[in-house]
């Protein structure tokens, strides 16, 4: 029986047959390919997962990762390509008959009731034999916590916990499934690094136990920390895999991104640098009572980009949103913008969006959620044009001329591929998508540009002309805050970087000299009691 | 190694539909149709051993027998459409207004109140004035309850304004029960005097329904392609974080649109009592505040089909009164028809949406385009 | 006066029986996810079938046993009514069209079927009757009866009323400590969730909604064969109580248990203006009549505002309540 294993080598293919033990793998994919309308997630993958070992499955975001692992959990059926659980091919149709052959999956959203307990969220769905007995399913689950040393109160509802105890309480929930073979989608993007690695000790013992484990995440230090092979994903399609000893964070990059990354941005120096924005003790206090912003206070300067780094939900959204007037914060805030040849600085807490705008503030906004709250899905270019000016003019009626002028340019400027300016947006790729969020924003002449994960899920040519827009941005004097997870990006192409911790900020270091390292520790500085022991 | 017992695909998978063409989709909507006369031919068959064939042209008599009755489809008509069109800027904006019978009552009762306290106190254009303005007032507040309770506390509205309806209907109940007196029913209204009474144009009492409906099913075609308003509606109606982020202020947009909502209802009503029945009764919306939200969800909206999907509906009522009656059969007939219909065509929704894909279809495709 | 009062009390438990079957069959619906607005249409399946079943064996057999009436029209009721279940889960699970529109088609549809056929044993009479299977409907529970006022109070109702308030225990003790209960729950208020947790989605809101309307239906049946007396008109009377019973699921917060209390209420409510005049000495109550049947609505609206103010996690609607859940939708 022979297998085709494709090796990855300075970049070249090598494609040999090697005999390998088929019962070594606990899960043999063969080309798999998974489609989503005329998007292409998972293009012709195949590869494997061997018992006792932990996989890490490494690649950009929109790069598949997530796609592939939910056809191995029933979550999609591909639409081509088989699947060999144990050496036998079999069709996984739905998560139940996943868990019937032993395979769990961790989801990046959790897959939690709110309203139920604990115990209640972990038994759902399964089929154990004699009484549904309540008081049993708390017993084991304690002897599970006792176990690996996890802290889960069976009786607690899920709306109570943190996010932190809510990850536990999944992997806690694939364990008393008996899983033998698990599926992490990016579980540690919400933990400290304190419960990363208690997180990694759970797994190494789970390795010990003959578990298959897959851990998809794009952290390159902890795929080193952690994982015996490598596999990677680069725009749906398989790269390669390698073991973990023979690779280092560069070489892994460079099979992610397909090339050498050469992080050469440009970064001008700032020029006439003038204060737009004085954030004084804002303090936001979210729906379920949790404290997510604690005592920010910094300053924005025209003509220099700013930084904000952080774990993802630290508190980024809620920054930005603040300022935007979108986020109800704590009395005592402010948030002061300093207007262009105008004296006195105007408070913008307590001000909607319309409020903002009407003060003649011009704040530019890309939000993280560019369907959910940027666009407009349904509309096409125009339509989503006239989400920043449909109001302008006395008319009751609209206006569409304008905004159909500045779509068509858009589109040539940033080279937007969609069939006409009318074409919903929702169809258009993500990279589309985006630049047309970006391109309307930046036409609007901000003052103040604020974008969140601007480059979240983008290819690297897309994600540098967004660089570049930024740092044009910035030359023309505007006040640039970029809120951002890669922090090679993120030392390259900004003056100033502040860190956010747990909704803290643990310092604002300067962009030029400041290494990864540095930032790094600040992002995990917080004395914040977390649950995971 | 083959694992035949173990292997099953899928027999059917359901993907999305990115694109579909509109003669495609004409083609679905029409075939569901057919489907639906189909069953219905069946149906009548087997139940009154009737031959369809004949049935179907009674059905067609229904309307267009005579010019008169073509009058009353179209009377019918207007009001059903008058109160899709009312529900379309609602359910864009997704609202799920189900109140519309109860807003129609309220205009209706609104209306009948004018007429009879102040028929003949008042010059006939100042009445007009005054029920016109109470009618919508009336159907306006009906609709501002829920929308109030939505907008501040997220109240579920599709419950609310269903409980609403029950309210209303009582209210006339109570209203017509004081009014009529001793007598067994309400009667007429103004009779003698016919003040309130829609003037008779080219024979018929109900002209200017049809003239009204007609002017507002461009208004509101307009209103919600071309205006401020009608742009905010859909941006509310798509997210309302994305509302938040452009600066509108949802909760005014919810109120105002549900105003709208429920003073055009208020407007059927005053149509209904002031250019039809000359009387308030509780069925006096006659269940089309229900039967409108069919017509205004197929429709997608777009006042124009609504007018075609309130005309076929229509037409099926007429034609199956006009059965009842030729047959010697009871008039429910009509009800059983249109569910049917009904069914069909919102069956027939999810292969516009959906396309299946069979178990080793020969179309599946194997060109890839890479995700960008 | 006291008479007056057991006749009130009397008169609610019956009424309220109607509606208590209509609201445990919605709740087990809407736990599901299923907002079936078409339970009108659905109760009038019910009692159409359950009487026409009952009406048509009791007219062709020379001694029509009790027994066996009971039992045809049950059978016959739940069946058709889930009929009616399965078209809207039809539409709705597996062809995704919108709830709302769906069941308010069905309720169209339900009452034409009823009163479309039910024409067809009146013979042109105004109305007509099934004596034998409301006597064994209307059956008093023997000795426990005679007893003064309790027996009257307690013990003079159908078998159907008993049943109600037991299938409302069971109810509770299945939706909240039963595995399938657990599972069914998680369809309605997290889909997705309970999907990845290996439960047919699918499975259980057939099933749910099905089984659901099958209850619905007895309602329907215990007003034709017991509230009123075994006698078929073309009414519509039946859709007000199928939307009281809409109403009523709201009003209990999605809890069976409440359903027992609340549907007594609601009785109580809808025939007070009945027995005011002699219990509070108010007169002309006849004209004002609607105004006290409008009360379980606002009671229901007042509940509804109440629940959306304070929030609280566990008196919600179920979360995914109307939405239509697609796997692969992203």
């Amino acid at each position: 029986m022979g297998q085709i294993c494709i090796f990855y080598k300075k970049g070249h293919f090598y494609q040999s047959k090697v005999t390998v033990k088929i019962m070594e793998d606990a899960i043999r994919l063969v080309n798999i390919t998974k489609k989503f309308g005329s998007v292409v997630a998972n293009k012709d993958i195949s590869m494997s997962i061997r018992r006792g070992e932990i996989l890490s499955l490494l690649g950009e975001n929109g790069s598949g990762k997530t796609t592939l692992m939910n056809i191995l959990s029933g979550i999609y059926y591909q639409d081509e390509g088989q699947i060999y659980v144990n050496g036998k091919e079999v069709a996984i149709r739905t998560p139940g008959e996943a868990f019937d052959l032993g395979i769990g999956m961790i989801h990046q959203h959790f897959k939690l009731v709110d309203v139920f307990t604990a115990a209640e969220n972990i038994v759902l769905g399964l089929h154990e034999p004699g009484k549904f007995n309540m008081k049993a399913v708390h017993d084991k689950v304690r002897a599970i916590c006792e176990k690996y040393g996890f802290n889960i109160e069976p009786d607690q509802k899920v709306y109570e916990m943190t996010v932190a105890e809510k990850q536990t309480l999944e992997i806690v929930k694939v364990l008393y499934r008996g899983a033998d073979i698990l599926i992490l989608d990016e579980p540690t993007a919400v933990l400290t690094p304190q419960e990363t690695q208690k997180l990694f000790t759970v797994m190494r013992e789970m390795k010990k136990d003959g578990k298959a484990i897959v851990i998809i995440t794009h952290k390159l230090h902890e795929v080193l920390d952690v994982s015996d092979r490598v596999s990677i994903l680069r725009r749906g399609e398989y790269v390669g895999t390698v073991e973990t000893k023979d690779a280092t964070e560069l070489s892994l990059t460079e099979m992610m991104v397909g090339q050498k990354v050469s992080l050469d941005l440009s970064r001008s120096e700032p020029k006439n640098r003038v204060k737009r924005l004085e954030i004084k003790n804002l303090n936001v206090v979210n729906k379920d009572g949790v404290k997510v912003l604690k005592d920010i206070s910094f300053d924005a300067y025209g003509g220099e980009i700013l930084g904000i780094a952080g774990i993802s939900g630290c508190g980024q959204k809620e920054l930005l949103e603040s300022i935007a007037g979108l986020q109800l914060t704590c009395e005592g805030s402010s948030v002061e913008y300093f207007a262009p040849e105008e004296e006195s600085p105007r408070q913008l807490i307590g001000l909607s969006p319309k409020k903002i705008k009407n003060l003649g503030v011009a704040l530019s906004f890309v939000p993280e959620d560019r369907l959910g709250m940027g666009l407009v899905g349904s509309m096409g270019m125009t339509g989503n044009m006239m989400l920043k000016s449909y109001e302008k003019g006395k008319s009751f009626f609209t206006e569409r001329n304008d905004p159909k002028q500045l779509a068509e340019k858009i589109k040539d400027s940033l080279g937007v591929v969609t069939p006409s300016v009318n074409t919903p947006v929702s169809r258009l790729s993500g990279g589309n998508v985006q630049k047309i969020l970006v391109g309307r924003e930046i036409a609007a002449n901000p003052t103040v540009l604020m974008t969140a994960y601007a480059v979240r899920g983008l290819d690297i040519h897309t994600s540098y002309m967004i660089y570049n827009l930024l740092e044009e941005q910035k030359k023309k004097g505007v006040a640039v805050i970029y809120v951002g997870e890669d922090l090679d990006v993120l030392t390259a192409i900004c003056d100033r970087i502040l860190v956010l911790c747990g909704g803290e900020m643990t310092g604002i270091v300067n962009g030029p000299g400041s290494t990864k390292e540095q930032i790094g520790l600040l992002m995990t500085k917080s004395n914040k009691e977390r649950n995971v022991k | 190694m083959a694992n035949e017992q173990k292997m099953h695909e899928p027999f059917i998978r359901i993907a999305n539909r990115d694109n579909i063409s509109f003669a495609k989709k004409v083609c679905i909507r029409i075939a569901s149709v057919v489907l639906a006369l189909i069953i219905d031919a069946v149906f009548i068959l087997f139940v009154t051993g009737l031959n369809p064939i004949d049935v179907y042209i009674q059905i067609f008599r229904g309307t267009f027998e005579t010019s008169l009755r073509f009058a009353w489809a179209m009377r019918d008509m207007v009001a059903l459409l008058c109160i899709g069109l009312a529900l379309a800027p609602a359910f864009k904006m997704r609202f799920w207004n189900i109140g519309a019978e109860g807003q129609v009552l309220m205009g209706g009762l609104a209306t009948a109140l004018c007429m009879i306290y102040l028929g003949g106190n008042l010059p006939t254009p100042v009445l007009f004035i005054v029920m016109f303005l109470t009618s919508i007032a009336a159907g306006a507040i009906w609709g501002f309850i829920p929308a109030f309770f939505k907008a501040n506390w997220n109240t579920n509205e599709t419950l609310f304004t269903l409980m609403m309806n029950y309210v209303a209907i009582q209210l006339v109940a109570y209203s017509t029960n004081i009014l009529r007196g001793q007598a067994s029913s309400l009667g007429t209204i103004n009779m003698a005097t016919k003040a309130g009474w829609f003037p008779r144009i080219g024979g018929y009492d109900f002209t200017l329904n049809i003239i009204i409906v007609a002017i507002l099913t461009v208004l509101m075609y307009i209103y919600l392609k071309y205006t401020k308003h009608g742009y905010e509606i859909s941006v509310v109606g798509e997210s309302e974080n994305t509302a938040r982020y452009a600066g509108i202020d949802v909760k005014k947009v919810t109120i105002r649109t549900m105003l709208i909502s429920g003073a055009i209802c208020g407007l059927c009503g005053f149509i209904l009592v002031a250019g039809n029945k000359h009387t308030i009764a509780t069925n006096t919306a006659g269940g089309n505040g229900f039967t409108a939200i069919i017509v205004a969800w197929l429709s997608k909206f777009n006042t124009f089909y609504m007018l075609l999907i309130a005309f076929l509906l229509i037409f099926l009522e007429k034609g199956a009164i006009q059965i009842a009656s030729i047959y010697h059969l009871n008039d429910y007939i009509a009800d059983i028809i249109s569910g049917i219909i009904l069914f069909c065509i919102l069956g027939s929704e999810f292969f516009i949406r959906y396309k299946l894909i069979f178990k080793h279809s020969p179309n599946a495709q194997k060109e890839v385009r890479v995700n960008d | 006066m006291t008479e007056t009062i057991i006749a009130w009390i009397f008169r609610a438990v019956q009424f309220g029986t109607i509606i208590m079957f209509g609201s445990m069959g919605e709740i087990i619906s809407e736990k599901a996810g299923n907002l079936n607005l078409g339970v009108p249409g659905i109760m009038y399946l019910g009692a159409f079938a359950g009487f026409a079943s009952a009406y048509g064996y009791e007219t062709s057999v020379e001694n029509p046993s009790r027994l066996i009436c009971i039992l045809l029209a049950l059978i016959a009721a739940f069946a058709a009514a889930a009929i009616g279940g399965l078209i809207y889960c039809f539409l709705t699970t597996t062809l995704r069209a919108n709830q709302n529109v769906t069941g308010l088609a069905l309720t169209t549809f339900g009452m034409g079927v009823a009163n479309f056929f039910g024409a067809y044993m009146l013979e042109g009479e105004v109305y007509t009757a099934a004596p034998v299977s409301n006597s064994a409907f209307q059956a008093k529970i023997p000795f426990l009866s005679n007893i003064p006022i309790i027996g009257n109070v307690l013990f003079s109702y159908g078998f159907l009323v008993y049943g109600a308030i037991i299938l409302a225990i069971i109810l509770h003790i299945f939706l909240n400590k039963t595995r399938a209960g657990l599972n069914l729950r998680a369809v309605g208020e997290n889909p997705a969730t309970a999907d990845a947790a290996g439960i047919n989605v699918t499975k259980y809101k057939y099933l749910a909604t099905t089984i659901g309307a099958g209850i619905s239906g007895i309602g329907g049946l215990y007003y034709v064969l017991d509230y009123n007396n075994g006698i078929w008109a073309t009414t519509g009377q039946i859709e007000a109580l199928g939307w009281l019973a809409v109403a009523l699921v709201i009003f209990t917060t999605w809890k069976p248990l409440n359903v027992i209390w609340g549907a007594y209420l609601f009785g109580l409510l809808y025939w007070f203006y009945n027995f005011m005049p002699t219990l509070f000495g108010i007169t002309n109550a006849e004209r004002t009549t609607s105004l006290y049947q409008m009360l379980p609505y606002l009671v229901t609206i007042a509940v509804l505002i109440a629940v959306s103010i304070r929030k609280k996690k566990e008196s919600q609607p179920p979360a995914a309540l109307g939405l239509p859940y697609f796997r692969e939708e992203r």
